[in-house]
């Protein structure tokens, strides 16, 4: 009797927690080394990858902070995710709104439309997109990578604010239809305060998307005032080839305020991806 | 008499057909909120990959009028490219160690942490942690892991007493180099997916099962495993779009190199086609490109629709 409930409580198996630990050492190890070796000296590295650092003078972290590529990239790079999760959260609530709530012939045919851009990846349009922005002067210029990628998140979030809206009871908007409500105030003041929850989620996954994005502001930036921290800090490495303490401590910096957001938002990171995978 | 009955008959069509068409009083709604997503949808997205489709047919440096038309010269120079073949062989080598490597791991921890408690979340932040962080700063990491000179490997080398390669400058290293660090990075993605289906499965199932005295992995080949199957299929097919767009994780590590080796479709395109403003070029790998994803994508509704069925 006891050893059938103590079986039915601990459900890990000792290998299964083996091989947990080692995954967990896979994963940590380089975030871990990544983290130290901003504070050794080169020489260092090789000698004692593991251990701590023989002094814990910031002197390249403050270097880095003091310099004026590290705050200007990421301030690039929160703006132009800011501007990318504003605009496509409008937009595409206001497209599945349509679709979801008003009937009108070819609804269904839109929607197949702009689900396509889930087949294909953005990257194979990369170039004749580069002349098409070219040809409409939107190169070295933040409100081009803006517009772009809100035309790439398109898909993914409509399809994520339809499914909700779909769930929501269809007597509040009947009854608003009644009193003789237009569409647009249905959307303005019912739906849209209702869905605080998806468009918590399409706009953390569309940030991260923005935060992260590299191809995109590679073609489109010329200017480094206006790189983003990616660009930034391939940048940064090119200059300074193999200063490994230095570049440690760049990357250290520039994926702390990621880790830091990932940790409060992960929830709504882990339900987009569930909602839209399992129902899409 | 038939001809009224007919008049009457249309006119009910006419106004329900009416009525179908665009609902009572939703014009101005429909004309605000339609257009913004499909005009950007329709000039940024699916204007460019018929662009791309244009271009192929072309010689083209990006400059002046398109005139050159060169028929599927630019398809025959991409198939017959030196290094496409290289490309395309390390996307499907992506593809298979995904499906034979990560998947199983992402199941394995799956499995091992679908149930509740403290220690299991922080071990799910953990592995779902690379995931979050950008393809850049994923592959720079690595880049340092791997260096030759200063770096962890060649470290860990001198502490077991073995003289490590530069793995990112050896044609035969870089791509299991690369492969780990794939793994690294995503299979946390496929584990929190597994983990979403897992904790679908109705407890009672388990219980009785357990119950009835069947052993544990019994349970996962023959209960967990095959009730999860639609979030498996899910699962493979991003890895499948995935491998086929990777390049964010390549430029940082090895940049498609040494002398080519390690390119993938995407870097390709970049480096031979973007690089070196060869539109008709590069819009031949996006056509080739885009018909892999097309198939990819039709094999996979079948599949699913299969799932569903069953």
């Amino acid at each position: 009797m006891a050893t059938t409930s103590r079986k039915r409580q601990s459900t890990t198996t000792p290998i299964q927690w083996l091989t947990l630990l080692v995954v967990a050492l896979f994963v940590i190890v380089p975030f871990y080394t990544t983290a130290l070796g901003g504070f050794k000296e080169i020489g260092e590295l090789r000698v004692n990858p593991f251990g701590l650092p023989a002094s814990w003078d910031p002197v390249r972290f403050v270097e880095i902070m003091g310099g004026p590529r590290y705050f200007a990239s990421l301030g690039n790079s929160l703006l132009i995710a800011g501007g990318t999760v504003l605009l496509s959260t409008l937009v595409a609530s206001m497209t599945a709104f349509a679709l979801a709530h008003i009937k009108f012939f070819g609804g269904k045919f839109i929607l197949g439309y702009l689900m396509l851009g889930l087949l294909f990846p953005s990257a194979t349009g990369i170039l004749p997109l580069f002349i098409k922005m070219r040809d409409l002067g939107m190169l070295d210029s933040h409100w081009g990578i803006i517009v772009v990628q809100v035309a790439f998140s398109v898909s993914f979030s409509v399809l994520l604010f339809h499914n909700f809206f779909k769930e929501l009871p269809k007597e509040l908007i009947d009854a608003a239809r009644m009193d003789n409500c237009g569409y647009i105030k249905i959307y303005w003041y019912i739906t849209l305060p209702l869905s605080l929850p998806i468009i918590a989620t399409v706009g953390v996954f569309n940030f991260v998307g923005s935060w992260n994005s590299f191809l995109l502001p590679l073609i489109v930036l010329n200017s480094e005032a206006k790189y983003t921290w990616p660009l930034g800090i391939m940048q940064f490495k090119g200059q300074y080839g193999s200063d490994w303490p230095r570049i440690l401590a760049f990357l250290t910096l520039s994926i702390l305020p990621a880790i830091g957001f990932f940790l409060l938002a992960q929830r709504y990171i882990i339900s987009g991806l569930t909602g839209g995978a399992v129902k899409g | 008499m038939a001809s009224i009955a007919t008049g009457a008959d249309l006119g009910v069509a006419t106004r329900s057909r009416k009525r179908r068409l665009i609902e009572r009083n939703s014009l101005p709604a429909l004309l605000l909120f339609l257009p913004p997503a499909l005009i950007l949808f329709t000039l940024f997205v699916v204007l460019p990959m018929v662009d791309a489709a244009t271009f192929s047919f072309f010689d083209w440096n990006g400059y002046g009028p398109i005139t050159d038309f060169v028929g599927f010269e630019n398809y025959a120079d991409v198939l017959t490219h030196r290094n496409f073949g290289t490309a395309v062989r390390n996307s499907l080598i992506v593809v298979a160690v995904s499906l034979v490597v990560q998947l199983p791991l992402a199941m394995w921890c799956a499995i091992a942490l679908s149930e509740r408690g403290v220690h299991i979340n922080v071990l799910r932040t953990l592995f779902f942690l690379p995931f979050m962080l950008a393809e850049v700063a994923a592959g720079l990491i690595w880049n340092f892991v791997y260096d030759g000179n200063y770096g962890l490997l060649p470290a860990i080398g001198d502490a077991i007493g073995v003289d490590m390669p530069f793995v990112l400058g050896d044609k035969f290293w870089v791509i299991p180099a690369i492969m780990l660090v794939i793994t690294w990075k995503y299979f946390g993605f496929h584990m929190m997916i597994f983990i979403a289906g897992l904790q679908s499965i109705p407890s009672e199932v388990i219980e009785a099962a357990r119950l009835d005295g069947v052993k544990r992995w019994q349970i996962v080949r023959h209960i967990k495993i095959p009730m999860i199957r639609s979030a498996i299929v899910i699962s493979v097919f991003f890895a499948i779009t995935g491998a086929l767009q990777l390049f964010d994780l390549i430029i940082p590590l090895s940049n498609g190199g040494p002398s080519h080796s390690s390119h993938t479709i995407v870097t390709f395109l970049y480096q031979f086609g973007i690089l070196r403003m060869k539109l008709g070029f590069g819009g031949a790998i996006s056509v080739i490109l885009f018909i892999a994803c097309v198939i990819v994508a039709l094999a996979y509704r079948r599949i699913l629709f299969k799932v569903e069925q069953n």
